[in-house]
């Protein structure tokens, strides 16, 4: 009997989580869908909800993004194929080792408090795109440099060797067989950690994105604005049209995350077809 | 290196603006004191009031998402079909991947307006409503996560079970959540850490009143959402108000740190057992 009551509890509980994402979902949609238009796209904040829109904050992000890419791709990677292919395993390593993943665990409002400290003022960059995406580019190397490192374990050590039985040197068996190798589970791994950085709310409020920017940034040392930015600055008025806005926003912001997820998704299985 | 450098830096940004804070204010008035006030006079520097505060979000998240995870995990290592776990897991790594900002929106506009039909008196920015969906936010974190531990029992001991004659309930109960307990204990200890440090949700939901209470009804402030109030504000850079905030960042710093070196070594001492 208890075995019995136990079984269905237990599958009772993760039906659940299933409803709440549906829940979830269907909530956000019901409120937010009748404002995403393609004038939602194209305008900038304000203070009338028939006007606002998101173009301010839609080109910050791609701004953040792009320019974090920039930064944390080529560092993160490096980092990974140096820590797997080249660095001695030893006391050092093991330390950094353990650095990186506690560092993963570093709540995002610190890294916001670091950045406001290092780049905003103590660089004097401002608060300025360039602030933002250096901020969240320190926020998921630890994330990429994980993931990466996990995929070139993965590569399986008699590719190695075949490479050096033909006389490749270290770097031709990097570059040649352990990275194509290893690509599509580093490509996963920086779709999720920018995936996350999309979402990232409280290290830009505290490097103080601006939450009103009626106009596009044109270079790394302009003042930004980013979705969920936008969407925090919504959802925290008062009234009723701005909580709706906050939902377009949103099913905005979750419609850019899915594409995301799907295409990680692709490159693992279809990385996956290959090898079999 | 680069992440070297960074643990550094953090700390190092930490330390000092927290010293330079200390010299205004008494480390023990900060550590014990029942009053936090520090923007208005007369100004009080008690972080105990942000210390439960944030303390309640844990406890009421965990009391949800803790046995809810937990019991998602067994069903789907122990009990689901292969095509049901392929059904269900990529539905937990969507509610993962929703960013906290959505959630807190939920809490205020969804949670909140339900929860006040059923309680009569509830503020609007109240505890509760920020438990329940902290709660959700670390529940596929605490499922997939104890999932993984539970599989990673060697099938030799569920064979041993069955073959002295238990029930798939008393080798699920009796020998595999006992064998991979580490590792629960491990991804509660984690969960419970990036409770801590949740921001967007309680900001949005669970209100700017530091209070001292153990009252899900009421308004509160946890340390993450002070350093937002905080940031949003127009604080001069330099004054004892704006030290404030590196000195509760050093304590939430301080607190989630441990804990994940915690978990970290709980997880590494459970891999050396099966390897």
């Amino acid at each position: 009997m208890t075995a019995r009551l136990f079984k269905i509890f237990c599958a009772a509980v993760t039906t659940l989580g299933v409803i709440v994402l549906v829940i979830v979902l269907f909530h956000i949609f019901r409120e937010g869908l009748r404002w995403v238009d393609v004038q939602f796209l194209e305008s900038f904040p304000s203070r009338f909800p028939e006007k606002a829109g998101i173009k301010s904050a839609l080109w910050g992000t791609i701004w953040l993004i792009s320019l974090t890419a920039l930064f944390s791709i080529p560092i993160g990677v490096g980092a990974a194929i140096y820590l797997e292919e080249y660095a001695q395993k030893g006391a050092v390593n093991s330390f950094i080792d353990i650095n990186i993943s506690n560092l993963a665990g570093v709540p995002s409002i610190v890294y916001g408090i670091l950045g406001l400290t290092m780049f905003v003022r103590f660089c004097g960059f401002d608060r300025s795109v360039l602030s933002g995406s250096l901020t969240m580019s320190l926020l998921i190397l630890p994330v990429i440099i994980i993931a990466s490192r996990e995929a070139i374990r993965a590569v399986p050590g008699s590719i190695r060797h075949a490479a050096y039985a033909l006389g490749a040197t270290k770097w031709q068996t990097v570059k040649s067989h352990v990275i194509p190798a290893a690509m599509p589970g580093i490509l996963t791994g920086i779709i999720l950690a920018f995936s996350r950085a999309l979402g990232e709310t409280a290290p830009l409020v505290m490097i103080g994105a601006l939450a009103y920017v009626a106009f596009v940034p044109e270079g790394p040392m302009d003042s930004f604005t980013a979705l969920p930015i936008q969407i925090f600055n919504w959802a925290s008025r008062p009234q009723e049209e701005f909580h709706q806005l906050a939902a377009g926003a949103i099913i905005v912001l979750l419609a850019v995350l899915f594409a995301m997820n799907s295409l990680a998704v692709y490159i693992r299985e279809s990385a996956e077809r290959k090898h079999k | 290196m680069i992440s070297v450098v960074t643990t550094i830096s953090i700390i190092f940004v930490l330390v000092k603006e927290t010293s330079i804070f200390f010299t205004h204010v008494n480390v023990s008035e900060f550590l014990f004191g029942v009053r936090w006030a520090p923007l208005l006079e007369p100004r009080s520097f008690g972080v105990l009031p942000l210390v439960s505060g944030t303390f309640l979000i844990v406890f009421g998240s965990a009391v949800i998402a803790l046995p809810a995870g937990l019991a998602t995990a067994i069903y789907l290592s122990e009990y689901a079909s292969e095509r049901t776990r392929s059904a269900v897991k990529p539905v937990l790594e969507t509610l993962a991947g929703i960013p906290t900002v959505v959630y807190g929106y939920i809490a205020l506009t969804f949670i909140t307006p339900m929860l006040s039909s059923v309680i009569p008196h509830l503020k609007v920015f109240n505890a509760a409503s920020a438990s329940i969906v902290v709660g959700i936010m670390i529940l596929p974190m605490i499922a997939s996560l104890c999932d993984n531990a539970m599989r990673a029992v060697p099938d030799s001991l569920r064979h041993g079970g069955y073959a002295l004659g238990a029930t798939h309930f008393e080798v699920t109960a009796k020998i595999i959540v006992p064998a991979a307990l580490s590792g629960i204990m491990a991804s509660f200890v984690l969960a419970l850490s990036r409770a801590i440090g949740e921001t967007m949700i309680v900001t949005l939901a669970a209100g700017a009143t530091p209070n001292l209470t153990l009252s899900f009804m009421e308004s509160i402030q946890t340390m993450t959402a002070y350093i937002v109030q905080v940031s949003l504000g127009d604080t001069p850079a330099g004054g004892v108000e704006y030290q404030t905030i590196f000195a509760v960042a050093s304590l939430l710093f301080l607190i989630t740190f441990c804990m994940n070196v915690a978990a970290n070594r709980i997880l590494r001492k459970f891999q050396e057992m099966y390897d």
